[in-house]
């Protein structure tokens, strides 16, 4: 035998495909080693959401207790020609498209930024730019919201005097504006954090080849950067797209998603109903809507990118 | 006339002027948050806002006194170490037996993993917080370290696979040569050779608890509430404390920020999955 089959592994779960035994190979513990992270994944998923698609075809409110029949769709019918509905998905749209948008254009403009040249203090400048991301999503809200955003004491109250201008009170007239800048702030950097590392992996050489071609520096960008930061851009967009969907507590600490529905996302909305009117049936309807448009997202997102993922993984 | 070297020159300090520009822009907000945790309430609400002022430590002072804060923090650090600890036992035997005994499933299940992350937390709302009720996990540690394993196990599994990956199989052929058992080859050969890859997986792993806000915030009302809905509660229009606000807001948040900045690199690994290097 051979030192190619003492390193291959015999899967316990396909007996026919395993090599003649050899004394120091030892067999595979496989599934059993997995099996308890796949176990508590499994019940994690299937029992809550079981329970969700239970909830939603019967009348369930914490207010009325005892009074649970079977009513079909009419928790659907509920959700969705509440006057909240259009708004939630519009707003949940918007939020996820324009941060989406953002901080994939700014993230690479910027990391292109910092990696087109050496300059003094670029660690520092790093850091500077990454930090935000770390930041709790209340804190972020609420510095916005009181030391920024006030129309009276706040920073940009001051720029917008000094310029001569009226002060606007963000939060009131632009609440979805405001909360897309927040959660923008807390996710440009995420973008910037990755691509930079990205393309600290571009072959310098190659750069380099290029230049001595008569390339400038906009065809070096578009024809060498752009194509090789294609992988790290669709990570930025599948995982900033599994976190904006579900954006909540940047909207529970500062416009409570108003006025009106203004600055109400599908999330928010969600909670309105589950923990605010307790009416379990409509939330957990909701729900299933938010659980469905998450995974249209993600077949079509798992579609561009997954093999993507798998293959050097 | 310039030569090459010059404008080269003038041109790097150019770009690097442009990129402080916008890092001190993207920084201000938490510049912001950390002067004011310095000032006095009055100062803090003054117009126009003030960059001079005489410095007080006064909020962190008051600070314990107004919100028990070592509670929160306290909440925070178990519920985050907790589910770290428990996510990484779970991880790393899944991790090990997907990295070294690879069978046709194995993508799969990693991709399936990953897919559990899709599911919007509010799709779930309603049954666990119901099931935390009956169970009486409601607004306890232990409700939270739960939860926060489960949803964190994915990108842990992932994390950990690809460091595994990244280790010659012979190293543990070696060491099964010698009659190891599969606990000591994990043991006594893998957890040595991969310490660093482990500490950045643990040090994600807080970072996302710690900064978890919507279960905290919907499953914990006192006992077992952390930081993140400490400084929820600040939100109320109860009486502006912006100064005591931002210094329980920069207590809150050094911690991560300073694991943050170390670990930078290898975060970005985790963070994507190990598509980016």
């Amino acid at each position: 035998m051979n030192a190619t089959t003492l390193k291959s592994t015999a899967p316990t779960s396909l007996p026919n495909q395993t090599h003649p035994a050899h004394p120091h190979r030892r067999k595979s513990p496989g599934w059993l080693l997995v099996s308890p992270s796949v176990a508590l994944l499994l019940l994690w998923m299937i029992v809550p959401l079981g329970m969700t698609v239970y909830f939603s075809l019967i009348r369930y409110n914490l207010l009325y207790p005892g009074e649970n029949d079977f009513v079909g769709l009419e928790n659907f019918e509920y959700f969705v020609t509440d006057t909240g509905f259009m708004p939630g998905m519009t707003n949940t749209v918007l939020l996820v498209g324009s941060v989406l948008l953002i901080s994939v254009v700014l993230g690479v403009l910027i990391s292109a930024l910092l990696e087109a040249t050496e300059f003094w203090g670029r660690g520092i400048v790093r850091v500077l730019l990454i930090s935000p991301f770390f930041i709790m999503p209340t804190v972020s809200a609420l510095i916005w919201k009181n030391l920024i955003f006030h129309p009276v004491s706040g920073i940009l109250a001051a720029v917008w005097k000094f310029f001569g201008a009226q002060p606007v009170d963000w939060l009131a007239t632009h609440p979805l504006l405001s909360i897309i800048l927040i959660v923008s702030w807390q996710w440009l950097p995420f973008a910037i954090l990755i691509l930079m590392t990205a393309m600290q992996s571009l072959d310098q050489e190659q750069k380099e080849a290029a230049r001595l071609d008569g390339a400038g520096p906009l065809a070096i960008f578009w024809h060498l950067t752009l194509p090789h930061l294609a992988r790290p851009i669709a990570v930025v967009v599948m995982i900033e797209t599994i976190f904006l969907l579900s954006v909540f507590a940047e909207i529970f600490t500062t416009t409570n998603g108003g006025p009106g529905f203004a600055s109400t996302n599908l999330a928010y909305l969600i909670y309105t109903q589950a923990l605010l009117q307790f009416d379990v049936g409509m939330a957990s309807a909701g729900g299933l809507i938010a659980v469905v448009i998450a995974n249209i997202a993600a077949i079509i997102l798992v579609r561009m990118l997954g093999k993507n993922l798998t293959d050097k993984a | 006339m310039m030569t090459l070297k010059q404008s080269r020159r003038l041109q790097s300090v150019l770009l690097g002027t442009l990129a402080w520009a916008i890092a001190l822009l993207l920084f201000f907000p938490i510049f912001w948050m950390l002067l004011t945790s310095f000032k006095t309430e009055i100062d803090a609400f003054a117009t126009p806002p003030q960059f001079i002022f005489t410095p007080t430590l006064e909020n962190y002072l008051h600070i314990q006194e107004r919100s028990d804060y070592f509670k929160f923090a306290w909440n925070s650090v178990t519920i985050s170490f907790g589910a770290t600890i428990i996510g990484l036992l779970l991880a790393v035997p899944a991790a090990y037996s997907m990295a070294f005994f690879e069978t046709r499933l194995t993508k799969q299940t990693l991709l399936w993993m990953l897919s559990t992350k899709m599911l919007p937390a509010v799709g779930v709302l309603m049954p666990i917080y119901l099931m935390a009720k009956s169970l009486g996990l409601l607004d306890t540690r232990l409700g939270l370290i739960i939860i926060y394993t489960l949803i964190n196990l994915p990108i842990m599994v992932w994390m950990v696979y690809t460091y595994f990956k990244d280790i010659p199989k012979d190293i543990l052929e070696a060491a099964r040569l010698d009659g190891a058992t599969t606990l000591q080859e994990i043991v006594r050969v893998l957890l040595p050779i991969s310490k660093g890859g482990l500490a950045s997986t643990a040090l994600l792993s807080l970072i996302l608890c710690w900064n978890e806000a919507f279960w905290s915030l919907n499953l914990t009302s006192s006992n077992a509430a952390p930081l993140t809905a400490l400084i929820a509660s600040y939100s109320s229009p109860e009486g502006l404390f912006w100064a005591k606000l931002s210094a329980v807001s920069t207590l809150a948040c050094a911690p991560i920020l300073l694991f943050g900045w170390i670990s930078q690199k290898q975060l970005v690994r985790g963070l994507s999955f190990g598509a980016v290097k």
